[in-house]
């Protein structure tokens, strides 16, 4: 475990191990509930949710050592009430969102010239989260091709393709943006499965209120989406992953647009799947299904991927009924020939 | 394959793994690789362990196999079925194939042999005997066609060095025993990679999906400084003079890009059309499997009866001298076969249907192409 000071946690909120934090700063999840001089922290705290369930990061306003405290307390105390109010998606929403506050302090950790120790720590979180060596050159990071590509083959843009990368002597040069937005996904899975470890107290007077609020703001973000059975598995399961408030890759978001676009459905129909998604944005999302339509943009109408592709993307869950499709598509027809 | 031949090939086999048994170069780490072997006219055989030289020997004696198989991957239980092998790694192979260079000398050594009527002739797409179309391409490597498949083998090692920062050592390069080379890559950093990962070391050897900004060409406004020199590391170094011209000429073409309203789509252009010359030309499938059995080094290939065997020296490598071990004594084949071939330095064919004496090595080639038998001569 890395040892961090105050102010590292504050940033890396995290890391921390939540009950051994609390009796070592000398409090009790009881006092919480009924000490009025910690109310703010409650209040702080769910701010931190609400603010991420926005799609916006938190920014701290850290002046003195309380304030320090303020953050980690505030960070805990958000994951005690997600975890009594049970909402799945908020808890996805809210790991996303610390996950990209955590990047920004990160990145500019990484960066930070003057302070040696700033940007160890930083490359000390990456090493041992997500086993990445980073070794600092001037003003650039490099880091293995082995290490690169374990992470990079997640991204579906072009730029993270290792060929429109610098490489020298098996090593790949990145800018500390760049080495940071490389382990986003992970750092947004490992907060979430953090959260999801964290064992759920029992409810406290005091708490009943925000988590009473915190259910039915989770509500508004929950669709309930109807799965025919007509659906091929890979369909299914990318519908699944949403409904969870997971976060579906680009290259999924993709199949299931494209799947249902070919389907008949039209964009209304459509654009409420993804109202689960925790980074959801309604302008960006029908943006994006416009142009998948061929509605925007240079006017190209995209074609669901084959199921090779599919597959190569991780995303087939292929059953005995997908038996001699090579196109998601045609699982419907071949449903209805042999029904 | 016919009965007396392959009674024929079988004993040529089997005395070549007696003789030869020191060729065989067993690989690393035997006992965590998966085994395999194919007999004339049978099917696979897979998911063998084999952890001793005895054992192998024993298996090649007893079986006489036509092909026999090593995996790249290393495992816990390499004798138990695929999903219960339990992976640990597995090492790098390209395979580069003359026929995927598409020469133009290969025309002239291809033919075809019809499947319903066994007439052989040039090469086109139907049997000009009996119009069928259902016909074997049989192909004749040649000199020519090597040349191209080494200057292959010699970028690809230029990328694992310098960019992929694979030791020396650590590569090995093999005559695959009938159109090709295999390189592999042992003991390296890429040794746990999986097949995504695997394929995206396979894009950037092929030079596949390269896009302008990478090389200093940005869609809204270019700058000068960016655009890649010609003494950079990688891609950006090597790709630059085919991008941009000679030292002399770099200048004025890059000017002429960034003035030209359509210089990104240009670049983007040149830059696809250079995969085909810059870009090695590898079997991108092979690279990313890692569950595949490999021909194991220094057995023979039922395609040609030649040796998989190491190359010390690509340069001076002559695959038609230094790979062909099975004996010289005098055998009668009835050969069919258009196009001359160069084995041991002796020129054969072209043999019109007739019945020839050769030396057995090359009437193992012939059979073991489907171009002669000896069954029609002994009846």
């Amino acid at each position: 475990m890395l040892n961090l000071g105050t102010d590292e946690m504050a940033k890396y909120p995290f890391l921390t191990e939540a009950g051994q934090y609390l009796k070592d700063k000398g409090f009790s999840l009881d006092q919480f509930g009924t000490d009025p001089d910690l109310k703010p922290i409650l209040d702080k705290a769910y701010n931190r949710i609400e603010i991420a369930t926005t799609g916006k990061i938190y920014r701290s306003e850290v002046t003195s050592l309380e304030d320090l405290d303020l953050e980690v307390f505030s960070f805990l105390l958000a994951v005690i009430l997600l975890k009594l109010s049970g909402m799945n998606t908020l808890i996805r929403r809210f790991s996303l969102a610390e996950a990209r506050r955590a990047e920004k302090y990160l990145e500019k950790d990484l960066a930070d010239l003057s302070n040696k120790t700033k940007e160890e720590l930083a490359t000390r979180i990456i090493k041992e989260l997500f086993s990445i060596n980073v070794e600092k050159r001037e003003n650039f990071f490099v880091i293995p091709i082995s290490d690169y590509l374990k992470h990079a083959v997640n991204f579906h843009e072009r730029e993270w393709k290792l060929i429109n990368r610098q490489v020298e002597h098996g090593k790949v040069i990145l800018s500390s943006h760049e080495t940071v937005r490389l382990i986003r996904k992970e750092l947004d899975n490992y907060i979430a499965s953090k959260i999801r470890s964290t064992g759920t107290p029992s409810m406290l007077e005091a708490l009943k209120k925000p988590v009473e609020r915190l259910v039915s703001l989770g509500k508004k973000f929950s669709v309930p989406t109807v799965v025919s059975t007509e659906y091929p598995p890979c369909i299914k399961h990318a519908i699944e992953v949403l409904d969870k408030g997971e976060n579906l890759p680009h290259s999924g978001r993709f199949l299931l647009a494209t799947y249902l676009l070919g389907n008949g459905q039209n964009i209304e129909q459509i654009a409420p799947l993804f109202k689960n998604a925790p980074d959801y944005n309604e302008k960006i999302t029908m943006y994006q299904l416009n142009h998948l339509k061929g509605s925007s943009g240079s006017g190209t109408e995209y074609k669901c991927p084959s199921c090779e592709r599919v597959k190569s993307k991780d995303l087939c869950f292929a059953t005995s009924d997908c038996d001699g499709i090579i196109n998601p598509l045609q699982f419907k027809k071949k449903k209805t020939l042999n029904a | 394959m016919l009965e007396q031949d392959l009674q024929l090939v079988e004993v040529a086999f089997k005395k070549y793994y007696f003789d030869h048994f020191d060729l065989l170069l067993i690989p690393e780490r035997s006992s965590e690789r998966e085994f395999g072997y194919q007999k004339f006219n049978g099917g696979m055989n897979r998911h063998i362990s084999i952890k001793s030289n005895e054992e192998l020997r024993l298996m090649l004696i007893t079986n006489i196999p036509s092909d026999v198989y090593c995996s790249n991957a290393y495992y816990s239980f390499p004798n138990l079925p695929m999903s219960e092998k339990d992976w640990k790694g597995a090492d790098l192979i390209f395979d580069i194939d003359a026929k995927d260079l598409n020469l133009d000398c290969r025309q002239e050594h291809t033919c075809i042999k019809c499947i319903s009527c066994d007439e052989v002739s040039a090469l086109q797409s139907t049997c000009p005997s009996c119009k069928s179309t259902k016909i074997e391409i049989k192909s004749l490597t040649c000199k020519n066609c090597i040349n191209g498949a080494k200057e292959e083998v010699v970028k690809l090692k230029k990328i694992l060095e310098d960019d992929l920062d694979i030791k020396k050592e650590k590569i090995q390069v093999y005559f695959s025993g009938n159109e090709g080379f295999h390189v592999h890559v042992t003991d390296s950093p890429y040794q746990l990679l999986g097949s995504r990962e695997r394929n995206e070391l396979v894009d950037y050897i092929m030079f596949r999906g390269a896009m302008p900004e990478t090389f200093g060409m940005k869609k809204y406004k270019p700058e000068r400084s960016s655009f890649a020199d010609i003494n950079e590391k990688g891609w950006r170094g090597r790709a630059s003079k085919h991008i941009f011209g000679s030292k002399s000429n770099r200048s004025k073409t890059i000017s002429e890009i960034i003035k030209n309203s359509d210089g990104y789509s240009i670049v983007q252009h040149r830059l696809d059309s250079l995969k085909d010359i810059i870009g090695v030309k590898i079997d991108p499938n092979v690279t990313i499997d890692i569950h595949r059995i490999f021909r194991l080094p220094g057995s023979l290939n039922s395609k040609s009866g030649m040796s998989k065997v190491l190359c010390e020296n690509i340069d001076k490598f002559n695959p038609f001298q230094d790979s062909c071990f099975i004996d010289d004594e005098k055998t009668n084949v009835l050969a069919n076969c258009p196009t001359q071939f160069t084995l041991k330095n002796i020129k054969f064919g072209p043999y019109k249907n007739e019945k020839v004496t050769i030396p057995k090595y090359a009437a193992i080639y012939l059979i073991c192409k489907g171009l002669a038998n000896t069954t029609l001569i002994q009846n």
